[in-house]
């Protein structure tokens, strides 16, 4: 007897009985195909989230980076002294030291005027901070007076900037200070601010002149080439005073993430959407085999007086719950990817539809309806032969 | 000695509320014998019955069927019994989402050693056998009473059992088709020397049988 037999006898008849009642297949699959649903959203969702919440970040280009202790996250940072960064050029392995001075402003825009909060990025253009090759391009005339250049992956309530750079309007008003934009770049917007723009570090103290330039949002340090960056990491750490941190690379990365993830409630959120989509799952899917049980426990009595065995009817009831998993997730899946390019095309949010969460929720759903299947099961055990007869 | 029972003690329930039925059956069946028990109802038939069948557990006296002691036995050794014997219910009890082919390939699919083919050639034979060649993909629904009665019937005869057990068969069919469908029974029993044992309260159909006992008052008495 091998492990096919066992399993496909069962599975068979456990089909053929899903079929024979359209109406409760229907029902059953609309379930999972819910859960199914509901999940793929909120997976999709916090991914988007986290991704973008860390797209400026990724495109930093530095070794270490330095923010003070009590900042929680890039987008609420606490400032801190200046001269904290230069006593890193102390350590010989350091190059270059870099400040960043970030804060959200409004912005006008052009065509309608209405004024929108956006995350002002400034930083020296020379430097090259941010690795993206159209600030590059520009980093001359970005050091002219009053010049910004705006992340064409803004929300779309920041007005065509792109076509009106191109009909050749291109001044607005950033904090109420007037402004020239010379063009545009593509980075990514995050739950904390809805657009960015780009300026050198002197146009920020212009767009906002209660900051100074002594007091820095991130302080980023290049070191020389074929130096340890774990090293002067932990070099660094004894020059520096303790309210600074210190991140590589990696780990700003995760301290942004982290903070989506724990200190703001949207981790959790979505989490919880996530466990209430497969718990309301799998209580349908529950629902639809405990009564398939009850009204096939004549049958099961039946074939139980013919010889079968309890984990017959065990693999029977397994079999019927991947059955549903399977037809479940397949629409599920097909309407969730229709979702994820509504989201991205009407409210301009990334959601990638990747193998890897096709593959998270399709375990999930076959998880819940196991669990489902494992509940029903117990119901199993009432069926005594002889007191059907 | 297909069937074998001595002093055969059998209640329901416990305590005060102990319910004896069966009080000491004493009963022996031949290889190849028809046997059939009357008597009132709720004396206990389907009860003695089920015991037979392996599907009920007797803690008293001795129930030997092919020579296996059933009294105070494992569920394993139930299930053997089980598979040796064919059942037919009062009820036809076919599974209602299996056409009548599917249905009596139930039998044989607890068999891994037979191929898909061999299955579905020995349903189609005994449904034959029994009159539904035309039937095979039919749903029980779809079927009459007699019809249904005669799957089930080829249902239980297709595994080759040493022993059909018969609850009243043919208590819920007409006349004819009641009659009809215990001479099926009879002859393809008698062919292949398989031994019956069916409960009836039909007088009609006592003329099949080789010999007719009553069960009366938990008791076997030879009519
Ligand atoms: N599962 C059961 N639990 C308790 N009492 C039962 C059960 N099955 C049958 N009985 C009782 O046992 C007696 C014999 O029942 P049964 O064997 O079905 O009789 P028959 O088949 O001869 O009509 C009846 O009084 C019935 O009420
Ligand atoms: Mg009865």
């Amino acid at each position: 007897m091998n492990i096919f037999d066992t399993w496909y006898f069962p599975a068979r008849l456990a089909w053929r009985q899903l079929i024979h009642d359209r109406p409760k297949l229907i029902a059953a699959i609309s379930g999972v195909l819910f859960a199914c649903v509901l999940v793929f959203m909120q997976l999709g969702f916090k991914d988007s989230l986290y991704a973008s919440a860390a797209s400026m970040p990724l495109k930093l280009d530095g070794d270490l980076f330095l923010v003070h202790q009590q900042s929680e996250a890039m987008w609420r940072p606490a400032q801190f002294k200046r001269s904290e960064l230069m006593r890193a050029l102390g350590h010989p392995a350091v190059a270059e030291v870099i400040p960043l001075y970030l804060s959200l402003a409004t912005f006008k825009a052009m065509d309608t005027q209405v004024k929108r909060t956006l995350m002002v990025y400034g930083f020296d253009p020379d430097t090259d901070l941010l690795d993206v090759e159209a600030i590059k391009e520009l980093k001359h005339a970005l050091r002219l007076k009053d010049t910004v250049m705006f992340d064409e992956y803004s929300r779309p309530e920041f007005g065509p900037v792109g076509e009106l750079l191109a009909s050749g309007q291109n001044r607005t008003e950033v904090n109420d200070y007037k402004v020239t934009i010379l063009g545009v770049f593509q980075l990514g917007i995050s739950f904390a601010a809805d657009g960015n723009i780009v300026t050198s570090d002197l146009n920020f103290l212009r767009i906002f002149p209660n900051r100074s330039i002594h007091d820095i949002d991130v302080g980023i340090i290049r070191l020389h080439p074929d130096t340890s960056i774990q090293q002067t990491k932990i070099e660094l750490r004894k020059l520096l005073n303790d309210f600074v941190k210190i991140y590589t690379y990696e780990e700003i990365l995760e301290h942004e993430l982290l903070y989506w993830e724990n200190a703001a409630p949207i981790g959790f959120i979505f989490n919880f959407g996530t466990i209430m989509g497969l718990i309301v799952g799998m209580v349908i899917v529950y629902q639809i085999l405990f009564t398939e049980i009850t009204n096939y426990r004549f049958e099961f009595a039946t074939l139980k007086a013919m010889g079968y065995q309890h984990h017959y009817f065990v693999r029977m009831v397994f079999a019927s719950a991947f059955i549903l998993a399977v037809l479940g997730f397949v629409p599920g899946f097909l309407l969730s990817n229709s979702l994820y390019y509504l989201a991205e095309s009407q409210i301009f949010i990334p959601m990638p539809m990747t193998v890897g969460k096709i593959v998270t929720v399709f375990v999930f759903i076959l998880f819940m309806c196991a669990i489902a299947g494992l509940l029903a099961i117990n119901r199993l055990k009432s069926a005594n032969p002889a007191d059907m007869f | 000695m297909v069937i074998e029972v001595n002093n055969l003690n059998f209640s329901f329930g416990s305590g005060t509320l102990t319910q004896p039925v069966l009080k000491g059956v004493n009963i022996t069946i031949q290889k190849g014998e028809i046997v059939l028990i009357t008597g009132p109802s709720g004396s206990g038939k389907t009860t003695l019955l089920t015991i037979i069948g392996g599907l009920r557990q007797a803690m008293n006296g001795s129930v030997r069927v092919l020579d296996k002691q059933l009294v105070n036995s494992t569920e394993q050794d139930k299930v053997k019994i089980r598979r040796q014997t064919g059942y037919i219910f009062q009820q036809h009890n076919l599974l209602k989402s299996l056409t009548a082919l599917q249905n009596v390939c139930m039998t044989l699919e607890m068999y891994h050693d037979l191929t898909e083919y061999e299955r579905q050639y020995r349903a189609q034979k005994i449904l034959a056998a029994v009159g539904l060649e035309d039937r095979f993909h039919y749903f029980p629904e779809a079927l009459s009473g007699g019809q249904r009665q005669r799957v089930s019937i080829a249902r239980a005869l297709v595994g080759k059992p040493k022993i059909i057990l018969a609850d009243e068969p043919t208590a819920s069919l007409d006349r004819q088709s009641g009659h009809e469908a215990v001479e099926i029974l009879k002859q393809l029993a008698k062919e292949s020397k398989t031994t019956i044992l069916l409960v009836t309260h039909d007088y009609r159909i006592l003329d099949v049988a080789d010999r007719v006992v009553e069960l009366e008052d938990g008791v076997i008495k030879t009519v």
